[in-house]
């Protein structure tokens, strides 16, 4: 046991792969356990955690802004709706393929990236999102116009069982992205290059000085982003079974960098809480919407005035998102624990205990 | 010949607009160094106002003053109430801040109003001059609003340059520390950045009504070329965001004459992304001094 301890501590790469032991045994036994439309969800909330932990280490460790993540989810599902709906390409290698694309794409994007500082970033990336979706009705004999490509489902493979449930098999494929991009990223953090990230984002010019290239540094964060974003796209395809310019509005960019931001910027596991709050909130406040019995005006419209409370209310009380909250809670009760734990230890000391 | 005309005076008309929605933004972003995302639904909310006022009063120009009024106080109450509490937090926090703020207006807006878009009056005709015969692409509403944007933009220079309010202004966005320390009610002067800016942007919401029409999201496309223009011209200075609007303006129009309207997005991109990759702070940044 403690060796095991020992070797969680010394090494990153132990640690993520327990991580991932852990995640892919939870998402199996949830798939098994859930309905047809919650495995939709979890479908959902896994291809938009993948989007989100790439989003959460560009903003929050390499300290630049992107509103233009969701448009890069659009090239991951194009890539994909165009290779197994056109050229009949089997599942893993189209999204493979995709998220090769969708890094392709980020290098030159993400190399401009690095020479914009803060709104400016931000100004250039909004127009990535409302510039991208327009190639679709551009080139809508290639890629569908404002109707987009449909791809036929994916089919569970037969060593699952005849009648293995469509959707099970869709949370299955969405965990497997998301387990991928949680071990590629906890070690990237762990790494070097996620140390160097730290220090470009906390101040450029002491990085430079030191020896890191900070334009170097932002393209890597910014194109590790753009590949987890197409994989989260690719994902989305396969599980619409659809590409269009309709699923990747700004909005969606949008509600990235919220669920970035409300779930704790920076932070792996802040993603996954972002994750939940983008797949769950949309239906709790169309509950709650529905829930009085309110003319047609206002209940069309409650579920959009109580999430733009939640943003409001969250960003006013809770500034470092759900995981700072959570660590600012573990924290105090080590606190308690430990004066608790020293004032027993001062009483009766037992041996082994430091 | 005449198209060119035309596209060129109707680009200068958008353009004029984008220009209004720039300067809220750029007023902002000097006074508290936040990018307002929320300026399209507020303005859309005090163009709605601005409508209820001249339907039940009959009266254009009153409407017009009634949105002018409703944003100085509008901007003031949002910065006093929902920006002043995240204005020492991460920046990603008050962009988040106002994007929750747009949401929650324009659900409020769809609520109170409806989500059908209404029609909107303009101040003046909407038929265009005359010229030997031919009818231009420019009205006198058009010349309206042009007109309006650039007395505006003078009234802003020349409160900055010329006044008291606006020296204590320019301190408390530049040096707030020793702003306060010489007497200036910096915080005061943040309220004051907000209640302009929500102005300007309410000008800009009666100005494009007519053209987009009144609804909860009519205004969201204005506001992203209104950002645009922003950053093209830099966000830390106002004649930056005029002219950065109008070349927008015109230069969009063109795109959408000759290639088509659905090329437009695109090209907003392609502007933006060719002119900060020469100028990475917009075309009117004075060069910063960096720090360690």
């Amino acid at each position: 046991m403690s060796a095991i301890r020992s070797l969680l501590a010394r090494s990153t790469l132990a640690r993520s792969l327990a991580w991932v032991v852990a995640a892919a045994v939870v998402i199996v036994i949830a798939s098994n356990l859930l309905s047809a439309y919650n495995n939709l969800q979890l479908a959902t909330g896994l291809y938009y955690f993948a989007a989100l932990a790439g989003l959460t280490v560009l903003a929050g460790q390499s300290g630049q802004i992107s509103l233009g993540h969701g448009a890069l989810m659009a090239v991951g599902a194009y890539t994909v709706a165009l290779l197994i709906g056109n050229e009949g390409w089997a599942l893993v290698p189209a999204i493979a393929a995709a998220v090769v694309v969708s890094v392709l794409v980020g290098i030159p994007l993400g190399a401009a990236a690095s020479r914009l500082r803060g709104p400016y970033l931000a100004g250039a990336t909004l127009a990535f999102a409302v510039g991208l979706p327009a190639l679709a009705d551009k080139y809508s004999s290639l890629l569908g116009g404002e109707n987009g490509l449909t791809i036929n489902p994916p089919v569970p493979p037969s060593w699952l069982g005849a009648n293995f449930p469509l959707e099970q098999w869709e949370a299955l494929i969405a965990g497997a992205g998301a387990v991928l991009v949680l071990f590629v990223l906890y070690n990237v953090i762990g790494s070097g290059v996620g140390r160097a990230m730290r220090a470009v984002r906390d101040d450029e010019i002491a990085a430079s000085l030191s020896g890191l290239s900070v334009g170097r540094t932002q393209t890597i964060a910014f194109v590790l982003s753009a590949g987890c974003a197409g994989l989260a796209g690719a994902i989305l395809a396969v599980v619409l079974q659809l590409a269009q310019p309709g699923a990747f509005p700004l909005q969606l960019s949008l509600a990235l960098l919220t669920g970035v931001v409300l779930g704790g910027l920076g932070s792996l596991v802040g993603a996954m809480w972002g994750a939940a709050l983008l797949t769950l909130l949309p239906n709790w406040t169309n509950d709650i919407a529905h829930s009085f019995s309110l003319s047609q005006k206002v209940s069309a419209n409650l579920p959009l005035a109580i999430y733009g409370i939640v943003l409001i209310v969250a960003m006013i009380l809770w500034p470092s998102g759900i995981q700072g909250g959570v660590r600012a809670l573990f924290e105090r009760v080590r606190a308690v624990r430990g004066a608790r734990s020293s004032r027993r230890a001062s009483g009766s000391p037992t041996p082994g205990s430091a | 010949m005449t198209k060119f005309i035309d596209l060129t005076l109707s680009g200068i008309s958008d353009g004029a607009i984008y220009a209004a929605v720039a300067l809220a933004l750029v007023l902002i972003w000097r006074a508290t160094r936040i990018v307002n995302f929320a300026q399209g639904a507020m303005l859309m909310i005090t163009t709605f106002i601005a409508s209820a006022v001249i339907n039940s009063s009959g009266s254009y120009w009153l409407g017009f003053a009634v949105a002018l009024g409703s944003g100085l106080v509008l901007g003031a109450l949002v910065e006093r109430v929902f920006i002043r509490p995240v204005e020492s937090a991460p920046p990603l926090n008050a962009v988040i801040l106002t994007l929750g703020l747009y949401t929650l207006l324009v659900a409020v807006a769809g609520m109170v109003w409806g989500n059908q878009p209404r029609g909107f009056p303009p101040a003046f005709s909407l038929r265009g001059y005359q010229v030997g015969g031919t009818t231009l692409l420019f009205t006198p509403n058009d010349t309206f609003i042009v007109l309006v944007v650039i007395a505006v933009a003078i009234g802003l220079a020349a409160l900055f340059r010329l006044t008291p309010l606006g020296l204590q202004m320019r301190a408390a966005a530049f040096a707030p520390e020793i702003a306060r320390l010489l007497g200036v009610r910096v915080a005061r002067m943040f309220t004051v950045g907000w209640a302009l800016a929500a102005m300007a942007g309410a000008l800009a919401g009666v100005l494009v009504a007519p053209s987009v029409f009144l609804g909860p999201n009519s205004f969201d496309p204005v506001l992203i070329s209104g950002f645009v223009a922003a950053v093209l011209g830099g966000l830390d200075s106002p004649p930056g965001a005029v002219i950065g609007g109008v070349a927008l303006g015109v230069a969009l129009s063109y795109v959408s004459g000759y290639a088509g309207s659905s090329l437009v997005p695109l090209a907003a991109l392609v502007i933006l992304v060719a002119v900060l990759m020469l100028r990475p702070g917009g075309l009117f940044a004075a060069s910063a001094e960096r720090r360690v």
